[in-house]
């Protein structure tokens, strides 16, 4: 139960690379802080700093009212969760849970409950006298997960613990890690690379790009919000539409070839100017004839997926994606109109790449 | 088709297997067959009606027993032994640390280090003898148990040193990080966490190890000069050659149950020994 603060940190690995520039965050107590962004943005790094596994090169990190830049990682009140789980292969489910408890010393029967405790929330008893190399996957990130949870840490750090699972077991688990933290009410940092897991784990999502932080915010916020670009098109899936369009001189119309399309007033003041405009799949609909935010293109390929329909078309010289009813009867190759209502346009600085 | 196969299977397979198995096999046939055959049968041409060069019609125990009463034969077997625990122990404990520390510490000029360690163990022992029988010398270890103990390791120690380290790589790193988070020091993680984790690699040095002190040749017969004090591959051969009298079936007696010990740690240990050398370790 504490609260994270990163200031300034900055992390240049040996070889000089720059792998974490200038973060700035406050992980609230009892926050499920997300960090996530494309491999190698330096996710990982961050945690590691924060968990005294990797120096800091300059800044501060807090957890509660001190300062932890020189501590061990044993010192910090921490408990990690790796990405390949890293369980002592020699030890059994038990002491691979205890082991923590043990090396500080708790009296015995303290660490059976506490284990025992664990166990039963995870559901696995049953697996206690068994070495990880008896285990499933599945079981084996139980493991690694109660083992964290027995020591009452402060803070939690996942890194990616999901990714190694199949794709069904990853939703299962994504929800019982959820439940877990509502129950435990302990602050975490969970680095994921799969803005799913991100939008549905994350009381706030900080995304990160090239050692930068883009964007800190609620789920929602980021996704209705982005603050460039890059958050916009990492957000949501199918991805964001992008298209580079100039705005009319008296700044009612974004226009490039063959797409016309009305503007919110907001944008009135870039009149002339050209702007990347992204529409979200989700926010284009099928128009009736009469519609006036419309515009004509031809499907050229037709993803029914049964809950919904993705039509892949052109437009404005870019592809697209919409996203659309299952009801909806389209086939390849016809002809048909979308629209979209001008207040769901987003529209970023063409060079800066900043939101509008 | 089928038939075919079989056919390729007997020339490519069978047949060199066979090849390759009389091969690296019949010393230790000879050897055995040898320490059991009678002195009159060994000294017999093969021309001779009844004659089976290859077996023997009167097995013996004439050149045990002759070994056991006439010569050292047991102090050397206990000689040998000691000593090839000792230092593969001294080894071993070496070994372990700077393979650890080679492996994971980064410290300035750890790569470098690691290279000299691998290149000392490149020095023939033919050349190493002569300054080490001068240290030998100095400190009076001369014709005592401490003289080979203790210069054996002078090979082992870069050996032990470069099989561990590699293992220890093999090791995920998390597993350390993660024992250091759970309370461990440095030092608690590598003794609670790496050693036991290694173990498959540890028992492979140390069955090399063992295995190359046992045979060593060269220090022992340098070190050591009182009969008391030999080694079997010493005692062996220099006191069961008398002039240019070979006294055959006692050589090979002793040879047998020279390397009776060292096949026996090879077969106890012989999955582990496999393991070691692939590296593997799975989470
Ligand atoms: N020990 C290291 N030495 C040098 N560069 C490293 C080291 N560890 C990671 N990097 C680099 O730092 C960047 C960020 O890595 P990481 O934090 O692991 O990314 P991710 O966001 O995928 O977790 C990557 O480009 C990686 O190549
Ligand atoms: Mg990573």
């Amino acid at each position: 139960m504490a609260i994270v603060t990163i200031r300034d940190l900055n992390k240049k690995y040996e070889n000089g690379f720059h792998a974490v520039k200038d973060v700035n965050l406050e992980i609230r107590d009892k926050e499920f802080m997300v960090l996530v962004g494309p491999s190698g943005c330096g996710k990982t790094t961050t945690l590691r700093m924060v968990a005294g596994l990797e120096e800091i090169t300059s800044g501060e990190i807090r957890i509660g009212e001190r300062v932890v830049n020189d501590l061990p990682p044993m010192d910090r009140d921490i408990a990690m969760v790796f990405q390949n789980y890293a369980l002592y292969p020699h030890k059994t489910v038990f002491d691979n849970m205890a082991f923590g408890l043990q090396m500080r010393k708790y009296p015995k029967d303290e660490v059976l409950k506490r284990v025992r405790d664990a166990a039963d929330i995870l559901g696995i008893e049953a697996l206690l006298e068994r070495k990880p190399r008896q285990l499933s996957g599945g079981q084996r990130q139980r493991v690694a997960v109660g083992r964290a949870i027995v020591r009452h840490p402060q803070v939690f750090l996942f890194d990616e613990p999901l990714s190694n699972l199949d794709a069904k077991l990853r939703v299962q688990m994504r929800v019982e890690l959820k439940r877990l933290h509502e129950r435990l009410e302990t602050t975490a940092i969970y680095v994921t690379h799969d803005q799913v897991e991100a939008m549905t784990l994350g009381t706030r999502v900080v995304v990160m790009k090239d050692g930068y932080v883009q964007q800190v915010g609620e789920p929602l916020v980021l996704y209705g919000q982005p603050a460039n670009k890059f958050v916009a098109g990492f957000i949501g899936s199918p991805a964001m539409n992008f298209v580079d369009v100039s705005i009319s001189g008296d700044g009612r119309h974004a226009e490039t070839e063959g797409l016309r399309l009305n503007v919110p007033d907001r944008i009135r003041a870039h009149g002339g100017k050209r702007l990347t405009l992204g529409v979200r799949p989700e926010a284009l609909r099928i128009a009736n004839g009469s519609d006036e935010h419309g515009f004509a293109t031809k499907v050229d390929v037709v993803e029914p997926l049964g809950n919904e329909i993705l039509l892949n078309f052109r437009a404005g010289g870019a592809p697209m994606v919409a996203r659309v009813d299952p009801g909806v009867r389209l086939k390849a190759h016809e002809s048909v109109r979308f629209a979209v209502d001008p207040e769901r346009l987003h529209f970023f600085d063409a060079t800066s790449e900043a939101a509008l | 088709m089928l038939i075919e196969r079989k056919w390729k299977k007997w020339v490519f397979f069978y047949l060199p297997m066979a090849v390759f198995i009389v091969f690296t096999l019949f010393p230790f046939y000879w050897m055995a067959i040898t320490a059991f055959r009678p002195d009159n049968e060994l000294y017999a041409t093969w021309r001779q009606p009844n004659a089976a060069p290859l077996w023997t019609l009167h097995p013996t125990l004439e050149h045990f027993v002759g070994l056991m009463k006439t010569t050292a034969f047991p102090t050397w077997l206990w000689n040998t032994m000691a000593i090839a625990l000792v230092a593969t122990g001294i080894s071993l404990v070496c070994g372990m640390f700077a393979g650890y520390a080679l492996a994971r510490l980064k410290f300035r000029g750890s790569e470098f280090l690691g290279t000299a360690i691998f290149i000392t163990y490149l020095v023939p022992q033919t050349l190493l003898f002569i300054p080490l029988a001068d240290i030998v010398r100095d400190l009076q270890l001369g014709n005592t148990p401490w003289a080979l103990m203790l210069t054996y390791p002078t090979f082992l120690i870069p050996f032990c040193t470069w099989l561990l380290m590699g293992y220890f790589k093999t090791i995920p790193k998390e597993l350390e990080e993660c024992a250091r988070i759970d309370g461990a020091t440095r030092f608690g993680a590598m003794v609670r966490i790496i050693f036991p984790v290694a173990i498959p690699g540890i028992l492979s040095a140390g069955i090399f190890a063992f295995t190359l002190s046992w045979n060593e040749f060269i220090y022992a017969l340098i070190f050591m000069s009182s009969a008391d004090q030999k080694t079997v591959p010493v005692g062996v051969v220099s006191e069961l050659i008398r002039g240019d009298i070979f006294f055959w079936g006692q050589l090979m007696m002793g040879a047998l149950l020279g390397s009776v010990p060292v096949a026996i740690v090879y077969s106890f240990f012989v999955e582990y020994y496999v393991t070691g050398l692939t590296g593997s370790v799975k989470g």
